[in-house]
């Protein structure tokens, strides 16, 4: 990978007495696609304007390049941002809003004017020049947003939820879009986002936050396939959490029986979380299961079902692509590198049990997530 | 019931216009009084225009509204943006403060600001006449810098406090910000509320007769004067003539704001 | 914004008003606990306001009649207003508004030829076989006045409130069973309060501290608290008792505005709305 741009150092931010950011450790590699994920309250924007500029940390650095920037003001930043609502200047149209940072560093007017035409052909917006703001859709507002501060040629570009106000269609779009012109263009991203799907699928680097702590920083992969903790278990994807012993390396025991497992490093009969996807579980005739239960509960969700299984009383989400019916007793077979350990935290038991499990669910928490500002 | 408010609201029309058509009538007339018409004519104008004690009072009055609500305005919307960033308890307070000169009798801020340069001058400095034009000024800044607040205030905080930090983050210092993003949103308020003070100063007639002196009058104190002895007709005309200003000025702030208005109005529609 | 820098900018405003609207409030309240021979600190002029009571009663009795004919009238027309379209609203909005801006003083002059007695009013009165009727230098007269030039006041506030009131509001208490009398007497007038709370009081202020109304429509009898503020200030030389009375009308009206606003919550500058 690329040299270090950008490093965030203990950055702790107080809001009248409320820590809203407790300590926060990160570096940003130059061309990286960072993703900030976690639910709203998480410190996720505070992080993005500290970066920026807006804000000024309670204690900590901000090193760019090496050089502590926090008395620097957002001006002086070699770093642009894209707003959650884009923030368009209404009075003036599309080329004057894309052209306003050239013409605040008094470029001359000959390159201002390549320069612009030149980004409106990379966002696609040639042709509308002249538009008013207020005359263009969502998704074109949004491609001026990032054209007004591409166009200055920062090292790092700043993205604060840039498509929570795209309709889904639009936002998949953009998505790719918006990774194609990192690519092209060589730039770093830090991008904020509490859509998982979205991070995941865009990111060179995730970064989960919780409680204005990370959680987890990894690939997108790494942090799906191997969650630290409860928390980044249960926000990243659908997870069955369970409580279980390491009885050894390889050997877990939770059900009151003991799996194989890849996992490796834990202390003797050190109390573990045992994360189980739901697309990992495999159904099996009653006969042949290493557990059996009993279906409780189904939704259709068009790939797939969605399956309630109780297993002495404890209900696990379970995705299959066959129906099996209320009432049905069915096995599971579980393989050694689907089950995946983790160490106990601050989240044990707080996740993970879909005993109130329903399909408004996932709604009522994309809800809570949008009403982050 | 429809109909009733209909009638009802144009006899209240009639009633709040006949007396100023009154006046309007009385400048084409031949006669001195305003009862009856005897015939049409120009001369009012005409006599107006060679009035050059009357032309002065005039050129007095809008010297100092022009004068008064320019620094209302540059004063006041700085104020405002400051007042924009305070937290909720300074900002009741400051408010309050506003307020005072809204919610005080006329009299009683005439009467205060006239005691207050008489202290000041006679009692301190020991000047015999201590109403100049410059006292005027300043009672006419005050009670001017509250309708530019006022004006101002609610265009700062429907603003998207983003566009400033968006500015910023182009590259424009808080100066700059301001001047290229924060005034242009906020002009429509501005210049009503430029306009709303240089009606009210220009019409003032209470606070300015307690603040002046003799050696700056305004038309409104002289018009005053005036009642002892009938009216000359040339001060309809003079009546006629601002009228038709005050309108002229209307409809622009009226204009200024229907675009803000079908601006809003077009990005609500954008944003369904 | 940061604080520091918003503070940075209002203090000079601050210290603006403080400067021209507190400081003078306080200078009143000296001039008025002084005597004005010798300058000492004495209670003479307040021992004499008792002689101007009935005047400030008489002032504080025409005002409230204005008020109320004020809003009997002006009711029916914001409502009026308020229920056109948008651009009609704005041009009637101006309308009751362009008054406003203009020489008070020649409007009510204008009453005088319209209601002295050889007046237009009784010109046309004539021409029917009525009159001379008397209708100058009478109570009426003066409290006409005060409607005609304090209107404005009252119908722009009330515009204002009226026309933010939800019609879905008007459709709720119609589906729960409302006429259109128990609609309005149940929603509309209601959330209407604010507004009248504050028209009332933008016309109470102006017209109980009057002088050139009741000078130029009134009589003898007519006398108002104005007018003898003004006489102490300008005609007679007793500033001192001018003070006093000054701070007398400040502290009602002060008085006035607090129960207004105790009932109406904080309504800012109810004309620019």
């Amino acid at each position: 990978m690329s040299k270090e741009l950008i490093r965030l150092q203990d950055l702790i931010m107080e809001f009248d007495g409320e820590r809203i950011l407790d300590g926060i450790n990160l570096y940003i590699n130059d061309h990286e696609f960072l993703t900030l994920l976690g639910p709203s309250g998480c410190g996720k924007t505070t992080t993005l304007r500290i970066i920026g500029g807006f804000l000024t940390p309670t204690s900590g650095k901000v090193l760019f390049d090496g050089k502590c920037i926090n008395e620097e003001p957002a001006y002086k930043r070699q770093i642009n941002t894209v707003f959650q609502r884009y923030a368009l200047f209404p009075h003036l149209d599309v080329y004057d809003n894309v052209a306003f940072g050239l013409r605040v560093a008094k470029l001359p007017k000959a390159e201002i004017h390549e320069r612009v035409q030149q980004m409106l052909e990379v966002v696609g917006l040639k042709g509308y020049e002249t538009r008013r703001i207020d005359a263009l859709s969502g998704g074109q507002q949004q491609r001026v947003a990032i054209a007004r501060a591409l166009v200055n040629r920062p090292k790092v570009l700043l993205l604060d939820e840039p498509l929570g106000a795209l309709d889904l269609r639009l936002r998949k779009d953009m998505q790719n879009e918006l990774k194609r012109i990192q690519q092209a263009m060589g730039i770093t991203f830090i991008y904020v986002t509490h859509d998982q799907e979205e991070a995941l699928s865009m990111s060179d680097t995730v970064v989960v936050m919780d409680k204005g702590r990370i959680q987890q920083i990894g690939r997108p992969e790494d942090i799906y396939n191997e969650p630290k903790n409860a928390f980044v278990a249960d926000f990243i994807g659908e997870s069955n959490i369970l409580d279980g012993v390491m009885l050894s390396d390889y050997n877990v025991r939770f059900f009151g029986r003991t799996f194989a497992c890849v996992d490796k490093g834990f202390a003797e009969n050190e109390p573990v979380d045992v994360v189980i996807r739901p697309e990992d579980i495999d159904i099996v005739p009653a006969a042949e299961g290493s557990l059996v239960g009993t279906v409780t509960g189904i939704t259709f969700k068009g790939l797939n079902y969605d399956i309630i299984v109780e297993f002495r009383g404890f209900k696990w989400l379970i995705q299959t692509t066959d129906y099996h019916g209320v009432g049905e007793v069915i096995g599971i077979r579980l393989n050694p590198e689907d089950i995946h350990i983790m160490h106990k935290s601050a989240y044990s038991g707080m996740f993970g049990d879909y005993s109130s499990y329903s399909a408004e669910y996932d709604e009522l928490t994309e809800d809570a997530g949008n009403e982050e500002n | 019931m429809k109909k009733f408010n209909r009638v009802f609201t144009v006899l209240i029309f009639i009633f709040l216009y006949v007396p100023m058509a009154v006046l309007i009538v009385a400048s084409f007339d031949t006669g001195k009084s305003l009862a009856g018409f005897e015939g049409f004519t120009m001369q009012q104008y005409v006599r107006l225009f060679k009035d050059r004690t009357l032309l002065k009072l005039l050129g007095n009055s809008i010297l100092l509204s022009v004068l008064a609500s320019s620094i209302a305005t540059v004063f006041g919307t700085v104020a405002a943006v400051g007042i924009n960033g305070l937290n909720h308890r300074m900002r009741k307070t400051v408010m309050t403060l506003t307020n005072i000169p809204m919610t005080n009798p006329d009299i009683v801020t005439g009467v205060s600001l006239s005691l207050l340069f008489i202290f000041i001058g006679t009692k301190m400095l020991g000047i015999r006449n201590s109403l100049t034009f410059w006292t005027l000024l300043i009672a006419h800044v005050t009670f001017n810098l509250p309708y530019v607040i006022l004006n101002v205030m609610p265009k700062l905080k429907q603003m998207d406090p983003s566009l400033k930090d968006a500015a910023l983050d182009l590259g424009c210092t808080p100066l700059q910000a301001f001047c290229k993003v924060t005034l242009p949103e906020i002009m429509p308020g501005v210049a009503s509320g430029a306009i709303m003070a240089f009606t009210m100063s220009l019409d003032d007639f209470v606070i300015s007769y307690f603040v002046s002196g003799t050696g700056f009058v305004t038309l409104p104190v002289q018009i005053y004067t005036y009642v002892k002895k009938p009216l000359q007709p040339k001060v309809y005309a003079m009546f006629t003539l601002l009228f038709l200003l005050i309108l002229v000025l209307m409809i622009v702030m009226n204009l200024l704001q229907a675009r803000g208005m079908k601006k809003r109005s077009a990005a609500h529609a954008a944003s369904k | 914004m940061k604080k520091t820098k918003s503070v940075l900018l209002t203090t000079p405003y601050i210290l603006w008003m403080v400067a021209f609207t507190l400081i003078p409030l306080g200078v009143v309240a000296y001039y008025a606990l002084t005597d004005p021979a010798t300058g000492e600190f004495s209670l003479t002029n307040i021992r004499e306001l008792g002689m101007y009571l009935p005047v400030l009663g008489s002032s504080i009795w025409y005002s409230l009649v204005s008020s109320a004919i004020c809003l009997l009238l002006g009711y029916p027309v914001a409502y009026y207003i308020a229920h056109r379209s948008p651009l009609v609203q704005k041009f009637l909005y101006m309308l009751v508004m362009l008054p406003m801006c203009m020489s008070f003083l020649l409007r009510t002059l204008a009453w005088v030829g319209l209601l002295q007695d050889t007046g237009i009013i009784n010109r046309l009165l004539g021409l029917i076989g009525i009159g001379p009727v008397t209708l100058i230098r009478t109570p009426g007269a003066v409290i006409l006045g005060m409607v005609y030039n304090y209107l404005p006041y009252m119908v722009l506030p009330l515009y204002s409130t009226i026309v933010k009131i939800d019609h879905r509001l008007v459709e709720a208490a119609q589906d729960l069973g409302c006429n259109s009398r128990k609609v309005f007497s149940k929603v509309i007038l209601p959330l209407s309060m604010p507004g009248i709370l504050s028209g009332v009081t933008m016309v109470f202020v102006p017209a109980v501290s009057t002088f050139y109304i009741s000078q130029k429509l009134g009589g003898t009898d007519t006398v108002m608290i104005g007018d003898v503020i003004e006489r102490q200030f300008k005609q007679g030389s007793n500033p001192n008792l001018g003070a006093a009375l000054s701070l007398v009308l400040m502290i009602l009206v002060f008085v006035c505005t607090g129960i207004m606003n105790r009932f109406g919550g904080d309504e800012e500058g109810g004309v620019i709305a």
